[in-house]
C-alpha cells in the first residue's frame, strides 16, 4: 500500500503572478497609444487587437470545446452588418457598433440549437453553409445595395483622429474583456467540463457534466466575439462590402493564428496573431503566394505540431504564464525520492 | 408547365451533385473524413482537362482519359501524405488538415490561371446547348441528361463493386473497424489509398462535368464542396443512393426557388439544407424523448 503524500494542487505559481503582473501594466500602456503614437500605428495596433480576438475566440470554440467552425464569418458579418442597421435606424453609431456586436452574438443562441447537435466535420461545413446564408440574406437588403456595399456614413460625423483614438480604445476594451471572460470561463468548473467533453464526451457525459449547456456558452460567447470583431473591423474601414466580411479567409486566418500559436492554450492564439499580423506586415496585403504558404504551414502545424509553437514551449519547459490550469505539487522527498530512483536505474 | 420544367430540370441537375457528392460520401464513410478540399480537387480536374483541350484542341472526353489516372493517383498520395498521419490524431486534425490544403489548391490554381472563368464550352461542339423539346415549354438539355445517366451509372458501378468485389468487401470491413479487418488479413492502409484513388478519381468526372455545364473559376471550389456536402447529408450520410435523392432534391429546390426569383437559386437549395437539418434533429428529439406516441394521441 502506498503511504499518503501530502499532494498539493496549485493554480498560481510565481511565473503566472509575475506574468499577470506584468499583462496589466502592459494594457495600462497600450491605452495612452493614441497620446504618443501615429495614426499608422494605432490602425495597426486595432489590427492585431482584433486578430487577437478572433484567435481567441477560435481557439475557445475549438481548442478548448473541440468545435471546429469554418463559418465564424458569418457573426464576423453579421456583427457588422447589424451594427449599419442599427445606425440607420438612428442609434448613436459607437452605441450601434457596440449593440451590432451583441446582436451578432444573440443570433448564435437559436442557431446553437441545431448547429451543436451535429457532429465533427459536419459542424464544421454545416457553419459555413451558415456563413453562406447570411451572405445571400444580407446582400438581399436593399440598404446594402447587394454586393456593392454601403459605410458607416454617421462615423465621418467624427474628426479622422477622435474616431482612431474612439476605435482604438473600443478594440482594446473589447479584446481585454473579451480575453478576460476567457480566463474566468476557463478557470471555472465549465472550463473544466466543455475540455472534459472535447477529450471523451460519452465519458464526460457519464461522469454528469452537462455537455450540451457547456458547448452552448461557449459557442455563443465565440459568436459574439466574432461578432464585436466584425463591428469594429468596420469601424475602421467604414465601408461595409459583404463579400469581405462573410469570406472564408477569416476561418483561414483565425484558424492559422490559433494552430500555429497553440491549440487549447490561453497564450497560445495571442502569439499566433501577432505572428500573423507581423507575417502580413513584412509580406504586404494578402498575396496568393502568401496564401499559399498560410495554408502548407497550417498543414504542417495540423500534422506535426499540433500543440502549436506555445503548446509546445509549455510540454517542454513546463511554463504557465497565465493559470487557466491546474498542476499537482508533489512534496520534494517525493520527487528527490524518484529522480534518485531513476538514476539508479540508468546507471545499472 | 414551366413549373414541371424547372422540377425536371432540377432532377437533372440532382445527377450532377450526386456525382460530386459520391466521392465525399465514400471517404466519409471509409474512413469517417470529411475532405475540405474536395470542391477544390474538383476544380482542379475540370482545369486539368480545360488545359489539355485548350492546347490540343481535342474532346474534353478524351482529355479525361488522361485526367482520370492522374486524379486516382492524386488520391492515393493524398491519402497516404496527409489523411493517413490525420486519421491516427483525433478528429481536429483531418478537418484542419483538408481546409489547408484545400487554401493551398485555391491559391496555386489562381496563380495558374489567374481570375477569369473557364469554359469548355468551346470544344465540345453542339453539346453544351442541343437540347430536346418536350413540349413547347419543357426543354430537357442533352449534357444534363448525359451527367444524369453517368451519375447513375457511377453509383451502381460503386454499389456493385462494394458489395460484390473483394476488394469492395476489404473496404466495407475496414470501415465498420480497421483493427479487426487488420487482424484477418486485410492491410487498411492499403484499403485507405485504395478509397481515396477512387474517390478522387469520381472526383475527376464530376470536375469534367463542372467544366462542362457551366463556367468555373480558382475559387469554386468551396461552392462546390457545400452542394456535395448538402447532398450527402439531406440523402443521409453515407448512403450512396440516399446521395442520389439528396442531390435531386439540392436541384429541384433550387431551380423552383430561381423560379420565383432569380436570386434565389442558391438561397433556396442552402435553406433546404437547413430546413432538412432542423426537422431531422427535431425529429430525433421527439423520438428520444418518446414524444411521438404522445403526439399521436397514444400512451407511451
Amino acid at each position: 500500500m502506498t503511504p499518503k503524500m501530502p499532494v498539493s494542487v496549485q493554480r498560481w505559481t510565481p511565473t503566472s503572478v509575475a506574468a499577470i503582473g506584468v499583462l496589466i501594466a502592459i494594457v495600462v500602456a497600450l491605452a495612452f497609444a493614441p497620446f504618443v503614437l501615429g495614426a499608422n500605428a494605432i490602425d495597426k495596433l486595432i489590427t492585431l487587437y482584433i486578430y487577437v480576438i478572433i484567435a481567441a475566440m477560435w481557439n475557445a470554440l475549438a481548442g478548448y470545446a473541440g468545435l471546429v467552425s469554418v463559418g465564424q464569418q458569418a457573426f464576423f458579418g453579421l456583427g457588422a452588418y447589424a451594427a449599419i442597421r442599427l445606425s440607420n435606424a438612428g442609434i448613436e453609431v459607437y452605441s450601434a457598433l457596440a449593440l451590432g456586436a451583441l446582436a451578432g452574438g444573440l443570433i448564435s443562441i437559436p442557431l446553437s440549437w441545431f448547429m451543436l447537435r451535429l457532429r465533427d466535420g459536419e459542424f464544421a461545413i454545416g457553419m459555413w453553409v451558415v456563413a453562406v446564408v447570411a451572405h445571400l440574406l444580407v446582400v438581399q437588403d436593399k440598404l446594402i445595395n447587394g454586393e456593392t456595399g454601403t459605410s458607416l456614413r454617421a462615423l465621418t460625423a467624427y474628426a479622422a483622429n477622435d474616431r482612431r483614438a474612439y476605435t482604438y480604445w473600443m478594440a482594446l476594451g473589447a479584446m481585454v474583456l473579451f480575453l478576460a471572460l476567457i480566463f474566468v470561463l476557463l478557470r471555472s468548473r465549465l472550463g473544466a467540463s466543455v475540455q472534459a467533453i472535447r477529450d471523451d464526451e460519452e465519458a464526460a457525459a457519464a461522469v454528469g457534466v452537462r455537455v450540451l449547456r457547456g458547448k452552448v456558452i461557449i459557442f455563443v460567447l465565440a459568436a459574439t466575439g466574432a461578432a464585436a470583431a466584425g463591428a469594429l473591423w468596420l469601424a475602421t474601414a467604414i465601408s461595409f462590402q459583404p463579400a469581405t466580411y462573410f469570406g472564408v479567409q477569416w476561418s483561414a486566418y483565425m484558424i492559422f493564428m490559433a494552430l500555429v500559436g497553440g491549440l487549447g492554450t490561453f497564450e497560445g492564439p495571442i502569439l499566433g496573431a501577432l505572428l500573423f499580423f507581423l507575417v502580413q506586415d513584412v509580406f504586404g496585403e494578402v498575396g496568393v503566394w502568401y496564401l499559399v504558404g498560410l495554408g502548407l504551414v497550417a498543414i504542417f502545424f495540423a500534422l506535426f505540431m499540433p500543440r502549436g509553437i506555445w503548446g509546445t514551449i509549455e510540454d517542454r519547459f513546463g511554463i504557465r504564464l497565465m493559470p487557466v490550469g491546474y498542476r499537482l505539487r508533489l512534496p520534494d522527498s517525493v520527487v528527490l525520492a524518484a529522480k534518485t530512483e531513476e538514476d539508479a536505474a540508468a546507471g545499472s | 408547365m414551366i413549373w414541371l420544367n424547372q422540377i425536371i430540370n432540377g432532377v437533372l441537375l440532382g445527377g450532377y451533385y450526386a456525382l460530386i457528392a459520391c466521392g465525399l460520401s465514400l471517404m466519409f464513410g471509409v474512413m469517417n473524413i470529411i475532405n475540405l478540399a474536395h470542391g477544390d480537387l474538383a476544380v482542379l480536374g475540370a482545369f486539368l482537362v480545360w488545359l489539355i483541350c485548350e492546347h490540343t484542341g481535342i474532346s474534353p472526353f478524351i482529355a479525361f482519359i488522361a485526367v482520370l489516372p492522374t486524379m486516382a493517383a492524386l488520391g492515393w498520395v493524398l491519402q497516404r501524405a496527409i489523411l493517413d498521419r490525420s486519421l491516427r490524431s483525433g478528429i481536429l486534425v483531418p478537418i484542419l488538415s483538408t481546409f489547408g490544403l484545400a487554401i493551398v489548391i485555391e491559391n496555386l490554381l489562381f496563380s495558374q490561371f489567374g481570375a477569369d472563368s473557364r469554359s469548355l464550352a468551346s470544344v465540345m461542339g453542339s453539346l453544351s446547348y442541343d437540347s430536346w423539346a418536350l413540349t413547347s415549354q419543357i426543354y430537357i438539355g442533352k449534357l444534363a441528361v448525359l451527367i444524369f445517366a453517368v451519375a447513375v451509372l457511377l453509383l451502381l458501378g460503386l454499389h456493385v463493386f462494394l458489395k460484390r468485389t473483394a476488394l469492395g468487401r476489404a473496404i466495407r470491413a475496414t470501415s465498420e473497424d480497421p483493427d479487426t479487418a487488420e487482424l484477418v488479413g486485410i492491410n487498411a492502409r492499403a484499403v485507405y489509398a485504395t478509397s481515396a484513388a477512387i474517390a478522387v478519381s469520381t472526383v475527376a468526372i464530376a470536375g469534367l462535368f463542372l467544366g462542362m455545364r457551366a463556367s468555373f473559376a480558382p475559387y469554386a471550389g468551396p461552392a462546390q464542396l457545400i452542394f456535395a456536402f448538402e447532398a450527402v447529408v439531406i440523402g443521409g450520410s453515407g448512403s450512396l443512393w440516399g446521395t442520389l435523392v439528396g442531390g435531386i432534391v439540392l436541384g429541384i429546390a433550387q431551380n423552383i426557388g430561381a423560379q420565383i426569383n432569380p436570386n434565389w437559386f442558391l438561397l433556396a437549395g442552402h435553406l433546404t439544407f437547413l430546413a432538412v437539418l432542423i426537422g431531422r434533429i427535431f425529429l430525433r428529439e421527439l423520438l428520444a424523448h418518446g414524444m411521438i406516441p404522445a403526439l399521436l394521441g397514444q400512451r407511451s
